[in-house]
């Protein structure tokens, strides 16, 4: 127990720290994914064969494609591509991206293409009497969107990204490859100078399952507010 | 874009996604037993067998497949009794370490994909299996486990895929699978975008491969 003292005797207040780094690096993900989502899920339902194929190889591609592989392409490619993008507006010196934008952006792109696919299920599986009531009432586009088909997307979309939510927590893990303090980073660090993995490892799962737990709960209320009225 | 960098790695990305392939099937055979084991313990009535396998299941989908590893490849052997066992021959492996997460992880998972798929069988298959004369133990073997299989292909071809995915971190314990290799080439040449289009290739044309046999399964054994 000594081991998780706070202060310098023990890891408790860094392994805190690092559960806050970790929540803080899922919300942002999840948030960049949305952003994604927003931008890739009309793109899906389009009737235009090349955006319909643009907004396919996206979902298909990081869908089938291993998390580790992508955050290696940001963790050695993102670096570059900044640099790249810089030298064009004429700034030649060196940029470091640090490691919490390429790790949240990483996840964010992977997390984004799952919460695409939600979307465009809960929005094919509006009745098309909404769409058409909508109409009928005069609502002009804007009102048709936010008024009648969002609240309803979102109460069927929440149980889905609720899942999307939990891989996207869980994926966190993997950004401790490009040496971000969260959890994972943490725990490897403690393991390391004290020599007791077994231990800090499961104290690691234990805060993981601690974060899956809670977040489901909140999930959980969230599910029960969207759907008044059903 | 370094066209020859990427002609000179693809063999070298092939022959690791073999030993991607050999931890993905290992794992896999060994995880669907250990689903069907846990899928049988849920539909116990006993509350602890219950809730045992509910929680087994709870924590393996709880927390991070990296976790897993870590636990049993560094945690593991620091228990002092382990390394005098036989156990410590397959432990101090990283390659068994990596299938026995991979193989606990996938059961879970798939514990509740054949638990889903139990729980759906209409009881009148059931009652039609009884009222033939069949024994319990047949109507299970030869009624409900065929029937849980087939109910099942659709999310168990996706647990495949994800444990496709999830067999990258096996990279983390030193194993030089198609991830392993492709971070080792990224990290000696500086050239990430060539190597992950061909290493992300490889890996979406497996997932290509996996997507329709399922597909030609579920339409084997579809009911019409």
């Amino acid at each position: 127990m000594e081991l998780l003292a706070f202060g310098d005797t023990g890891w408790g207040d860094e392994l805190f720290y690092a559960t806050l780094m970790t929540i803080a690096v899922s919300i942002t993900a999840m948030i960049i994914g949305f952003l994604f989502a927003l931008v890739f899920t009309p793109l899906k339902l389009s009737k235009n064969k090349f955006l319909n194929f643009i907004a396919n190889s996206y979902t298909t591609i990081i869908r089938g494609v291993p998390e580790l592989l992508v955050i290696y392409l940001f963790f050695f490619g993102g670096t570059g591509a900044v640099i790249f993008v810089a030298s064009i507006f004429g700034y030649n010196e060196y940029i470091e991206i640090n490691a919490f934008i390429t790790g949240a952006f990483a996840i964010g792109i992977i997390s984004g293409a799952y919460s695409t696919e939600v979307f465009r299920g809960a929005i094919q599986s509006i009745d098309k009497g909404q769409f058409e009531a909508a109409n009928v009432l005069g609502l002009n586009k804007f009102g048709k969107f936010f008024k009648i088909i969002l609240p309803q997307t979102l109460r069927l979309a929440i149980p889905n990204l609720s899942n999307v939510w939990q891989i996207t927590l869980k994926d966190t893990s993997l950004i401790s490859v490009t040496g971000l303090v969260e959890i994972m980073r943490q725990s490897y660090i403690a393991a390391g100078s004290t020599r007791d993995p077994l231990f800090f490892y499961s104290f690691a799962a234990v805060l993981y399952l601690l974060l899956t737990f809670v977040s489901m709960k909140l999930i959980n209320r969230l599910e029960v507010k969207y759907s008044r009225g059903y | 874009m370094d066209l020859e960098l990427m002609i000179n790695s693809f063999p070298k990305l092939l022959s690791a996604a073999v030993i991607t392939l050999k931890l993905l099937s290992v794992s896999l055979l060994i995880g669907l037993f250990i689903g069907l084991f846990f899928a049988i313990l849920r539909l116990n009535k006993n509350i602890f067998i219950n809730r045992f396998a509910y929680g087994y299941s709870y924590i393996f989908r709880g927390t991070p497949l990296l976790v897993q590893i870590f636990i049993i490849y560094f945690g593991l052997g620091q228990i002092e009794y382990l390394r005098s066992t036989v156990l410590w021959v397959i432990l101090k492996e990283p390659y068994w370490c990596a299938i026995i997460a991979f193989a606990l992880n996938t059961g879970a998972y798939t514990s509740e994909i054949l638990r889903s798929a139990f729980q759906t069988i209409k009881p009148g298959i059931i009652e039609a299996g009884k009222s033939l004369g069949i024994s319990n133990k047949v109507i299970f073997y030869k009624i409900q486990i065929p029937i849980a299989i087939r109910q099942s292909l659709p999310a168990y071809g996706n647990e495949i895929i994800l444990m496709m995915k999830g067999t990258s971190l096996a990279s983390t314990v030193t194993i030089m699978d198609l991830t392993g290799v492709a971070k080792y080439i990224i990290s000696t040449t500086f050239k990430p975008i060539e190597v992950f289009i061909v290493a992300g290739g490889i890996y979406l044309f497996m997932t290509f491969i996996i997507h329709n046999i399922i597909k030609f399964l579920e339409k084997k054994y579809s009911f019409n």
